[in-house]
């Protein structure tokens, strides 16, 4: 690489940080025990293990035996949504989420249809955000399950978790949020937004990939979904990944620092205020209730995978909801969900910001960006 | 995932813009699958004497816009109807991903769209 890349694509994923590394780094080769081993090695990765389950736990109010490891976001969906559904078959086989969850949850969800479950798909309304009637209108009597993210991936809302929680709490239905973009970024507190299932994930907050966690409250009912040698209580078994467990509670102890959000938060609103000036251009979500490190826009007229491309040759990462960067080659469902039309999703762009992003970088996309535009719509027919 | 000449191709486009009193233009794709073209064609003695494009639409569109562009200008109308999908991807250096084609394809549909027009209005 000739000059150093302005990554502003950290909603896929992050760098991981160098403390992280470090800290991971003796369980390769030193100290590399299964924790089911009675032996030295295996009392200190068991060791290691529940220090990083402590960490994790105090991270969102929960207790320490709440916390599941897992591979990642992914599993911990598939885990909480299929594993409250079989066992909670004998009281119903309602399940209520929304239309702007990420793909896990979804297909986790048409799979469940397969099954002979039943799932309701909650609108959102052009800001992204649930609506606490629609939701309580919803639950019927063989509800078992309501499941809504919390930070939104793409357009970053913040959904009002304790209203919706209380819902489903007055209600006895189990509610689990999908948690990955929103660890650490904003509140997260499983008593207080009545949470009884919680996805997190290593990835998104400079942890390393491939680990995550599913918090399940105390006394929750839920099949394990994953069957094998009895680890995590037999709720989820296979040797633990223990570097990895380690290295996502490192991430977690430096990402709680609550400067980091503020530092984003600055930043993602210097370059929402700036690119705002280019005409013909929208702020796709909401203002207030949004992720720290998430701006996502269309511009009229030009295609979001070519404002990509002459971003990637200025060395800027970026990435789009538009049909042609989809493998499904339609524009993506959540800004659809949100009301845009073909035109607006297919001139989408994100950029999502990390505690590295600098002010510099911001400064630079913010210089190059407006000239982009203008010759994209210059080639444009519309 | 593009290779170096489809993006050389998508920087520096040749063929971009418009052609004042054209003798035919033709517009293929829409907002749904998200790339648009739209031809515009000077033709003399049955030959593409010009042609410029206008494109909304991906990295792939645009490219392949451009070298359909280079390979229709200078061929008679009934030659440039037989430029295939295949022509144009060869002409970006070959190196297309696989879910990239759909969109290479629309070169070939707005070449052809065009000649019809041209062909429709002066038949009338
Ligand atoms: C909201 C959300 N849920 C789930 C996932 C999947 O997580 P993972 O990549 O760890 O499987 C992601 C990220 O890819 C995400 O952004
Ligand atoms: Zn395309």
């Amino acid at each position: 690489m000739l000059f150093k890349k302005i990554y502003l694509d950290n909603g896929a994923t992050t760098q991981v940080d160098e403390r992280v590394l470090e800290a991971m780094n003796s369980y390769f080769n030193k100290k590399f025990g299964n924790a089911s081993s009675t032996h030295d090695f295996g009392r200190d990765a068991k060791n290691s293990l529940e220090d990083a389950r402590k960490i994790i736990a105090k991270s969102i109010g929960a207790k320490s035996g709440e916390i599941y490891f897992t591979s990642g976001g992914t599993e911990s969906n598939n885990f909480a949504i299929k594993g409250i559904a079989f066992a909670n078959k004998g009281k119903g086989n309602h399940i209520i989420t929304t239309k702007v969850e990420h793909k896990c949850v979804l297909n986790s969800c048409k799979w469940l249809e397969k099954q002979g479950f039943e799932v309701s798909y909650l609108d959102v309304d052009g800001e992204g955000f649930v609506d606490a009637n629609d939701l309580e209108n919803e639950i019927r009597k063989e509800t078992i399950l309501v499941s809504i993210i919390h930070g939104n991936n793409e357009i970053g809302a913040i959904q009002k978790l304790e209203e919706l929680g209380k819902i489903c709490r007055e209600n006895k239905v189990y509610f689990h949020t999908d948690a990955c973009q929103s660890y650490t970024k904003t509140g997260l507190e499983v008593n207080k937004q009545n949470l009884d299932l919680v996805t997190l994930n290593s990835h998104k907050i400079h942890g390393p990939k491939g680990v995550g966690a599913l918090y399940i409250r105390e006394g929750t009912k839920i099949e394990p979904w994953q069957h094998g040698g009895g680890q995590e209580k037999d709720f989820r078994s296979g040797t633990e990944n223990i570097s990895g467990i380690v290295g996502f509670a490192e991430a977690v102890k430096i990402a709680m620092d609550e400067k980091h959000v503020e530092q984003m938060n600055f930043l993602t609103k210097k370059l929402i205020k700036g690119v705002l000036k280019i005409q013909g251009t929208r702020l796709n979500g909401s203002m207030k209730e949004r992720l720290c490190n998430n701006a996502n826009f269309s511009f009229s007229k030009v295609e979001g995978e070519a404002i990509g491309g002459y971003l990637d040759q200025k060395g800027i990462c970026s990435s789009t909801g538009s049909a042609c960067s989809e493998m499904n080659l339609e524009p993506s469902y959540v800004l659809k969900a949100i009301g845009l039309s073909d035109e607006q999703a297919n001139g989408s762009l994100r950029l999502t910001l990390s505690r590295f992003t600098t002010e510099k970088e911001i400064d630079y996309v913010l210089k190059v960006l407006p000239g982009i535009i203008k010759k994209l719509r210059r080639f444009s027919p519309l | 995932m593009y290779s170096k000449k489809v993006i050389e191709r998508f920087e520096n486009p040749k063929f971009v813009g418009e052609i004042k009193n054209p003798d035919a233009v033709g517009e293929v794709g829409n907002m749904k699958c998200g790339d648009v073209m739209k031809i515009y064609l000077k033709i003399e003695k049955g030959k593409i004497k010009n042609i410029k494009f206008k494109t909304y639409g991906c990295i792939a569109a645009i490219s392949a816009s451009d070298a359909m562009c280079e390979l229709a200008k200078g061929k008679t109308l009934k030659q440039a109807e037989k430029i295939t999908h295949e022509e144009i991807i060869e002409k970006m250096g070959g190196d297309v991903p696989q879910i990239k084609i759909h969109c290479s394809v629309l070169g070939t549909r707005a070449l052809r769209k065009t000649i019809e027009n041209y062909k429709n209005e002066k038949n009338k």
